[in-house]
Formats: C-alpha cells, structure tokens, sequence
C-alpha cells in the first residue's frame, strides 16, 4: 500500500554517499577559512584596518595589501578580456567550422593544454613570451599609446601585463573547452532552423550559437576567472614580484597569490600572519565571485 | 490538383559519407499542393526533404546527386546558392524550435530580418499577418515580447510555421510537424495546412496514416530510400498498388 514511498536500497546507501562527499566538501572548505583566518589573526589584531593600505614593507612591519589586491584583480581581468573572445573564436572553429576528425584531434589538443602544469607556463613565459613582449609588443604599444599612464614607464619584461598575457594563455584552454561543450550540447535543431530561414552560416551561428549560450559563455569566463585569480607559479614567475603599486601595466608588480608564494619562505611574525591574512582575502574574494555569478545565472533563468 | 508541377526532384540520391540514403528519387509537386511522404522510420522522408531546400549537405560528410527543379531553376546547379534558396522555401521541423534568444515577435521576424529588412512598421506587419496565417496571433498578440520558448508545444509549433511564413516561401516543408503535439493542436495545425495550400505548395511527412489521408492531395510512400508508390492520396489509402504499401497503411509492418 505504501510501497510507492518505499526507498529502493541503493538509493539510501547513494543518498548517504551523497551526503558524506557534501559534508567533506563543505568541511574542508570551511577549514581553509579558519586556517587561514586563524594564522592571520595576530596581523588582524595588531594592524588591524592597516591591512587595508597600500603600501607592503616587511622591514618595516608595515602590510598593506591593497596592491595586492589590485595586482589579483587587474591581471586577471585583464586576462579574461584577453582570453574570451580568443576561446570563444577557437570554441566556435571547433564545434562548428572545423569538419569532425580535426575538430576532434584540435580538441584533445586543447583539453591536454588545460591540463600542463604551470611550471611549464611559467618557464615558456619567462624564457619565450617575455623577451617578445619586451622587445616588441611593449614598445611598440608605447611608442602609440605611451601617453597614457597605464601603458608608460620603463619596460622591465617582467610585468602586470606579461602576468596577464600568459594567464590567458593558461585560461584559453579552460574556457575553450567549456565552451566547446556548451556548443556541442545544442540541438541540431536550432542550427537547422536557422539555416532553413536563409541564414548565412556566420548569421546561423551568431543567432543559434552564440546568443543562445551566454549564461553558459558567462559560466566558462567566471571558471576562467577563478583559475586565473588563484593561479600562482606562473604569474610569481613573470609578474616581477614588486609589492608597489604602479598604474602602469608595464611595471613589475604583485597579486595575492605571488606574494604568499615569494615570500612565505622567509617570513615569520607578523609578516606571515599578514601573509595569511591574504590569502583569506584572496579566498574570500574566489567565494565571492564563484557565489555572485552562481547567483546571476539564477537571476537569468539558468 | 495542379497540373503544372512547382518541384520536380529526378534521380536525387543523397549520401552521407559512403552511405547511400536516397537511391534516386524521382518526385513532381505541383503547384499548391500537399503532397504526404509516408513510410516506415529510417526509410529516408526527412533526408528527402533536406535535400529539397539544400539542408542536407550541411551534414557533415553529406553530398547530393541528381537534380531537384523548383520553377524551372535547377537548385543543385553550381551557380545557385543555398542561402538564396532557403529564403523561398520554408521548414518546419518535428520538434518546435523557436529560438531561445528571442522573443515571439524576434523569432517570427527573424526570416525578413536575415534579408536585411529594418523598418519597424514593415516588420510590425510581416510578423501579425505571419502569426494571423499561423492562427496563433489571438494567442500571442499580448505577449509579443516573451520569449518563443514560453509559449505551449502546440504554440510554438505554430510559432515555427508563422516564423516560416514571414518571408513568403512558395513552398513549405514540414517534417513530422506534428508528432510531439497532443490532439487538440495536431488538429489546428491541420486546419492550418487547409488553409495554406490555397498559397502555397506544402511537402509534409507524416507518420499518422488518417493525418497523411486528411490532409494530402497526393502521397508517396518511401522505402529503403526508394519511393515505391507515389499518386492520388484516396487511391494509395484505398486502391494500393503496391503489395508493400498495402501492408504499411494497414498496419503490418512499418
Ligand atoms: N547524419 C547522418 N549520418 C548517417 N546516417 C544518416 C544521417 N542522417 C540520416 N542517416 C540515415 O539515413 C537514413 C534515413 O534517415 P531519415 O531520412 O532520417 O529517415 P526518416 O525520416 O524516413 O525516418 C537512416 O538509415 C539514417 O540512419
Ligand atoms: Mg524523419
């Protein structure tokens, strides 16, 4: 009489396996935040809203990290604004232009990209991609738009902007991927219908690609987002290490995550709690950024 | 019936890759027309189809041999390009596929839209009168601006036949339009291919064996990728003149 309610055996063991992995995720999550909180308490205690200057002089027991802050987001920005429109491009000659064996071999070669490690990244930028940037792109830019603040001073190679270019180097083949994904898993039948209309294939895929996959292309930015805000060998390696803030692109400078990896080694005392306190920071704002954009996907009916 | 033939396919054989999936079809419609393609799943009806507005070789690996003529131009002619084409001939496919990025009005207008037209009040127009013909404007005329895809199955079904009106297409093709609907709008959408046949010639496959007898002046049964038997509807329901076609329409096989 009951049996429609009755719960099937494997079900309750799935359901329980279920439950302990959320558990352990969420714990362990909840763990970082109180490790980190709790090694940068003694910096919260003795600078307090210190913390939240802009200058960072560990001799000097002075930790702001504001240009930090400012390094992480700018680079980061800077290379999702590099890495879309190149991922999204590569995303489309993939899934819809390339014909199937050469989309399929591109596309093992692009997941395989995703999936080097950022030592690698790291070593080709320093050794291949910085003296590029430095001997051309960078003056050449300057030489026409060198007025403006961002894009002056004197250029050291290793930069912000070297930083930026190889994390969209990094983040191509996330968002590439992601993308490419999204494209396959469009019904055929919005293609057709499209081209059916007498639509071009560059309208059909403007129309039936491409504007019915934003909140997915959006998803793939914000994946792209959270690797390149936590990433940490690659940018340490080209980024310059210099914790001043500098509103040239151009200049050597600092994210959240270089700092802790360049400095933790010698740091004691208050230096390493600020330290800490910076990476909960930097966790805080991945949370952030990983719950805000879960939100507006809710917000436009995904 | 109409004596002068609109389309007219002779020895069409369409592949994909080394596949052979059409074996030479030779088909006249004429002009404002319905003509029903029936026969068992697999057969090739909808790869017919495709090959009739050029859709088919955008298959990946596809090609087409044979000729299809619509008034008088040979579609399969080097010098014809598929996109012009696809502008004069409309599609309605078996599963309602509004676009999800636009609203109603978008979807119904994106045809002319493609063709480059801006005007609003043109457009204003083109999409009542499309959705007037579609028997869905008293529906939708209040909710223009929802997305296609919030309307009903049914709704949307005739929101693809009104956004395959919009540019006028002599011919329409329709692929199993109705075999996702429940009754009720399986039987406007009949109602609605009535009507349009006054304007137009309509190529409809159906797998409802009383739809294909309703709504068909001719029928063509497939098989194998072969038309076995193609002629007045009442006579292939009634007199069959194949064996095969015989045991299909009364349900042996198929
Ligand atoms: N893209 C394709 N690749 C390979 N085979 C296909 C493809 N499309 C259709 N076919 C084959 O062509 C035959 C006819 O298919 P189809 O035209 O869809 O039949 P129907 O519409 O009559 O059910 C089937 O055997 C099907 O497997
Ligand atoms: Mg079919």
């Amino acid at each position: 009489m009951n049996s429609l309610r009755e719960v099937h055996r494997p079900d309750v063991s799935f359901r329980w396996i279920l439950m302990i992995c959320a558990w352990v995720a969420f714990l362990l999550l909840t763990g970082f935040f109180i490790f980190l909180f709790d090694l940068g308490f003694p910096a919260l205690r003795d600078l307090g809203f210190n913390l939240l200057t802009l200058e960072w002089n560990p001799p000097l027991k002075v930790f702001g990290m504001v240009s930090f802050i400012y390094g992480t987001l700018l680079t980061s920005l800077l290379a999702l604004f590099i890495a879309t429109p190149v991922s999204v491009a590569s995303a489309v000659v993939l899934s819809e232009l390339a014909p199937g064996k050469l989309a399929k071999a591109l596309g093992f070669l692009v997941e395989m990209l995703a999936a080097i490690p950022s030592i690698v990244y790291g070593l080709w930028g320093l050794f291949f991609l910085v003296p590029i940037l430095r001997e051309t792109v960078m003056p050449f830019v300057q030489k026409f738009v060198g007025f403006l603040p961002i894009f002056g001073g004197p250029i050291y190679g290793v930069s912000v902007f070297s930083a930026a270019v190889i994390l969209a180097i990094m983040v191509i083949p996330t968002i590439t991927a992601v993308c490419r994904e999204i494209f396959a898993n469009i019904p055929q039948v919005q293609r057709d219908g499209m081209l059916a209309l007498g639509a071009t294939r560059f309208e059909m895929i403007q129309v039936a690609v491409l504007d019915s996959s934003r909140s997915g292309i959006f998803g793939a930015m914000v994946l792209g987002l959270g690797r390149a805000l936590g990433e940490t060998m690659a940018v340490t390696m080209l980024i310059g290490n210099r914790s001043e803030l500098d509103f040239s692109w151009f200049a050597p400078g600092q994210t959240m995550a270089s700092a802790m990896a360049s400095e933790v080694a010698e740091a004691s005392g208050t230096h390493l709690a600020a330290l800490g306190m910076v990476g909960f920071v930097l966790l805080l704002i991945s949370a952030l950024v990983f719950y805000s954009t879960k939100w507006a996907l809710k917000g436009s009916g995904r | 019936m109409n004596s002068k033939n609109l389309l007219v396919t002779k020895g069409l054989k369409a592949f994909v890759a080394d596949f052979e999936i059409l074996h030479g079809i030779d088909l006249a419609v004429g002009e404002r027309e319905v003509v029903a393609l029936i026969g068992p799943s697999g057969c090739g009806k909808s790869t017919f189809l495709r090959c009739l507005n050029r859709l088919h070789e955008e298959t990946e690996g596809a090609h087409v041999e044979g000729s299809v003529v619509l008034e008088g131009i040979e579609l399969y002619d080097r010098k014809s390009d598929p996109v012009a084409l696809r502008r004069r001939i409309g599609m309605v496919f078996q599963k309602p596929n509004p676009f999800p990025s636009m609203s109603v009005f978008d979807n119904v207008a994106a045809g002319i839209v493609l063709q480059g037209v801006k005007n609003k009040s043109v457009l204003q127009e083109a999409v009542e009168r499309s959705l007037r013909q579609a028997a869905l404007w008293d529906e939708v005329k209040d909710y223009l601006d929802r997305p296609g895809t919030s309307l009903s199955g049914g709704q949307q079904q005739r929101l693809c036949i009104a956004r395959a009106l919009t540019v006028k297409p002599p011919v329409l093709l329709m692929d199993e339009p109705t075999s996702a609907l429940d009754p009720i709008s399986t039987a406007k959408i009949e109602e609605l291919v009535a009507h349009l046949k006054e304007q137009m010639t309509i190529v409809v496959v159906t797998h409802n064996m009383q739809q294909a007898s309703r709504i068909s002046d001719r029928t063509a049964f497939f098989l194998y990728g072969n038309v076995v038997e193609y002629g007045a509807t009442r006579e292939v329901f009634t007199t069959p003149k194949n064996r095969k076609t015989e045991e299909y329409i009364t349900g042996r096989f198929g």
